[in-house]
Order: structure tokens, then sequence, then C-alpha cells
């Protein structure tokens, strides 16, 4: 019974720990800017205002359509091209598949500062730096190895015969992915959607060297800005921060569980 | 934003092959020899910590009391958050403010509760012990915070595998619970330990955004780390060369740690 307590205890204190700056967050972002001042940082607020939200969002609303605009291609097309990688490194095994798959492996650990010059470089050859569309290209290249990560896994316990006995049927390559593999994958995705959408729309460093006009830049980009800006009004500041944050919040609140699936699987082991 | 014509040269082949010299005048950079020294005391405090509160947290959420669930999601809640988001939030909270008679954030909540001895400069602070800045601590404190729910997650998902009847079969034996943390739960824990350190590892080797959030470089470069040197020396002053050198250490550095790994990640599958 004792011990219960303490547990208990134990877990409420570190819970107090974790929520701590989202009390904060929250206490300075519902406060008009008068009361923002030092004194009453840990207090409530004594009247509750919408000054910071709508300030904040005035100033981040075309900056979180850009993370929208960003997320939402990059996102899709990185976890089917994933689905696809990990079809073909599971099931049509060749010569050398397994070293090609440690090689796309590294690729999720790699800094991306080592690849920023040749990336930027052939972004402008090709004519799509500065954009949110050069940004998409990025994204989608950089979560392959994640999202194919995930979906080898997946597959992997998939029974053999049944590609086999669709091979026997006479479905070539692709066929037997649309019609076999394609259906039960639901859960992949969910999975690395979750997981492609949060790092996504969280990412910073490729955001803010590849677009550099502020009307494209996603939202983590205009957020530090909001920062760097005269005298910072913390109220806005908090409000911004908790509008750069929502989307990813809703969806870790409603899909927790899919969004832990992801964390594990990027440790490797699968 | 940036001049790239001495890079474009540099992709045309009009360059001068310098050997390693701009790696030498790196390391002889004071600038960058107190980013390594940062990246040092932060990888070891920053890991140390995960992997601490990480367990604890996951032992308490094991013992699956009413409501643990509820716990866990708080604890792993940082993880779905940016690390800009994390950094503005805890700039705001260890900001030091004017010392003394206008504290702010931590320094205010001290003064609050009658503590005003403890109050010191958080990240503005330049004192150093052993070419360890103090003025990390509250940026440590700060990505603790954001990635033990993932050490958490990760211990957890060991202790669930952990078989009941190996556990039960000690209890009937005698053993304690603290027998049996050490003697069945711990060593299955181990390898789980290793990859927690690899990747938390690989993670504050290159970290950028929070530290570029929260506090940038600091008065004499305290709370510097070479992703943010990197970034301002290559985007801000046009010096490539230096820039592209710091990005080469830096892959160095976190190549060394993850293709070791990588390599007997693999075996491991091969063998099964």
């Amino acid at each position: 019974m004792i011990r219960k307590l303490v547990i208990y205890i134990l877990l409420v204190v570190f819970a107090l720990f974790f929520l701590m700056p989202v009390y904060v967050l929250l206490a300075t972002s519902f406060k008009p800017l008068k009361e923002v001042g030092l004194v009453r940082m840990w207090f409530p607020p004594n009247e509750f205002s919408f000054d910071g939200f709508v300030k904040a969002f005035n100033k981040l609303a075309p900056n979180l359509r850009n993370s929208f605009i960003l997320v939402i291609p990059a996102t899709l097309l990185s976890a089917v091209i994933g689905s696809i990688n990990g079809y073909v490194l599971s099931k049509l095994k060749f010569r050398g598949s397994d070293f090609l798959f440690a090689l796309v492996l590294f690729g999720m650990f790699i800094p991306y500062q080592s690849v920023l010059f040749p990336l930027i470089r052939f972004l402008q050859d090709i004519g799509l730096y500065g954009s949110i569309w050069g940004l998409v290209l990025v994204h989608v290249v950089y979560g392959l190895p994640i999202t194919t990560l995930i979906f080898r896994n997946y597959y992997s316990e998939v029974p053999t015969e049944l590609i086999e006995a669709a091979g026997i049927d006479g479905a070539g390559i692709f066929k037997t992915y649309l019609k076999v593999l394609f259906p039960i994958s639901l859960p992949g995705f969910v999975v690395v959607v979750i997981w492609q959408f949060t790092n996504i729309w969280n990412e910073f460093l490729f955001a803010v060297t590849v677009t550099s006009d502020p009307t494209k830049q996603p939202i983590t980009v205009a957020l530090v800005n909001l920062a760097g800006s005269q005298v910072v009004e913390w109220n806005v500041q908090m409000a911004g921060a908790l509008l750069a944050a929502l989307p990813t919040l809703i969806v870790y609140i409603l899909l927790g569980k899919y969004f832990l699936r992801g964390l594990l699987a990027g440790s490797v082991k699968g | 934003m940036s001049n790239w014509n001495s890079f474009a040269r540099l992709l045309k082949g009009e360059f001068e092959f310098v050997g390693l010299r701009n790696y030498l005048r790196l390391f002889e950079d004071p600038r960058f020899q107190t980013d390594l020294w940062n990246t040092f005391y932060f990888t070891l405090f920053f890991i140390a910590g995960c992997l601490i509160l990480g367990i604890i947290l996951a032992v308490l959420i094991d013992r699956n009391l009413k409501g643990s669930a509820i716990f866990r999601n708080i604890y792993l809640f940082p993880m779905a958050l940016s690390f800009v988001v994390t950094g503005a939030v805890w700039r705001w909270i260890f900001a030091p403010g004017i010392l003394p008679g206008s504290p702010q954030g931590m320094n205010l909540l001290l003064d609050l509760v009658g503590l005003d001895i403890f109050q010191w400069k958080w990240f503005t602070s330049t004192t150093n012990f052993l070419k360890f800045n103090v003025a990390l601590i509250p940026v440590i404190i700060a990505a603790v915070w954001q990635l033990s729910g993932y050490t958490m997650a990760m211990y957890l998902a060991g202790l669930r595998g952990i078989s009941q009847d190996l556990i039960e079969a000690a209890e009937v034996d005698g053993a304690t619970g603290w027998q049996i943390f050490w003697k069945i739960k711990f060593p299955i824990l181990r390898p789980i330990t290793l990859s927690a350190m690899i990747i938390l590892g690989h993670i504050s080797l290159k970290i950028f955004d929070l530290v570029y959030a929260m506090t940038g470089s600091g008065p004499n470069n305290v709370t510097d780390v070479p992703a943010i040197y990197m970034f301002e020396t290559t985007f801000r002053a046009n010096k490539y060369a230096t820039g592209s050198a710091i990005a080469m250490v830096m892959l160095i550095m976190v190549a060394v740690v993850i293709v070791p790994y990588l390599f007997s990640a693999f075996r491991k599958e091969k063998r099964i």
C-alpha cells in the first residue's frame, strides 16, 4: 500500500516536470501584453486574453499554410515509395540487396549539414531552390530510409508463399505489389504517415536553408524569426509556439500508439 | 541570401587544392575547440540524463498501476514537438533576467520561494569547470526533457518482453524485487541501453535546432556547437571552405558511432 503510494508520488512528480513547460506556455500565451511583464510569469493570467493568439496567427498563418503544403505531399510520396522499396528489399532479394539496404539505412543518420552544399546546388540546377516544392523533394528523399525500414520490417512478416502464389498465377512484380501487398499495408501506412508528418512538420535546418523568402518558409522557421524581431512579446512567442506545435500534438494525442511504433522502428532493431 | 560565386567556381573545377589546410586551420580555431568540448560534455550529460530518467520512468510505468498509461503519454509527448518549439519555451523558462533586482524565469521562481541564493545566470553564464561550460546545463535539461520519453519507451518495450514465468519462478525461489531487477531485468536491458546510447549520441553530435532556437552561440560561445558554427559561417559569412570542413568533421563523428552499430545489427539479423 505504502509502496503504491510512493510510486504514485514519483509518477506525479515526474509528470510535473514534463508538464511545467506546458503550463508556462499556456499561462503566458493567454495573458494580455501588459500582464506578460516579468513579475507574474509563474502565475495564471488574471484576465484571459486572445491577443497573443490573434497576433501570432496573423503573422504565422501563411507559414502554417506553407507547412501543410509541404507536409502532405512529402509524407504521402515518401510513404508510397518507401512501401515499394520495402517490398523489393524484403521479398525480391537480389545480389547485394542487404548491402543496399544498409546504405539506405545509413542515410537515416547522415547529418543534414554534410549534404547541404550539393543539395542546394542541385536544387538550383533543377530550378526548385527557394520553393516549397524543392523542400518537398528533399523531404521525400530524406524520408526514404525510415519509411523503407518500417515497410521492410512490416512486409517481412507476410508469408513469402503469398508472393510466390501470385507469381505462379501470372502476376508481374508490380501487379503482385498492388494486388497482394498494398491492400494489407494500411497499418504500415498509418505508422509511416504519422512518423513522417511529425518529422517533416518539425524540421528546421533544411527549411531555413532551402527557403529564404519569408512568405515561402514553413512554420518552424517563422517561429524562430518571430523571436528575433525587436522586443520579444512573450505572449505572442508562446502563442506562436503553441500554434506550431498543435498539429503534431493533436496527431500524437489521437494516434499516439502508432507514433510509438514509428519511434521504436527508428531504433533499427525492428 | 548567399553569394554562390565562389561555390560555383569550385564546381567548375576552378579551385586550388589545399590538402588538409582547411581542417588544420579549423582544429586550431578556438571557437571550434570550444565547440568540440561543448559537444563532448553535452553528449555525456545528455545521454546519462536520458538513460537514467528513462529507466526510472520505465520501471515506474511497468508496475502497471491504474492510470499508468496516462503518465506514459505525458512522459512521451515532448517527442512529438519540434526542437524549435522546445527551444522557444525553455528559453523563456531559463532566461535569467537582470540580477540582482529584476530576475526572470527560473530565477524569479527561486525568488518567489525564497531560494534566491541559488540564482545564477543560467545559459548566459561564462563559468566553466574543466572546459565544461555550465551554461550548457539549461540546454541539457531541455534536451533530456524532450528525449527521455524515447529511452523510456525503448526500456518499456524491453521490460514488457520479459516473460512473466521467469519472474514468477524467481519469486518462488525467494528473490526480492531488487534482486529480480538486477539479476533478471537489467541484463536483458543492456543491449537496449547500447542502442539508446548510439541513437542519442548521434542526435547530440549533430544537434542544431534546439540550441539555435534556445540560446544560439551564447556569450564567448559558451553554448556553441559545431552545427551552429557551420550554419553561421556558411550561410551568414559565406565561408564555404570552413563550413564544409565542419560538416565533414560532423559526418565522420556520426559515422564512427553509427557504422559499427549498423553492421552489428545486420549480423544479428542474419544469424536469426
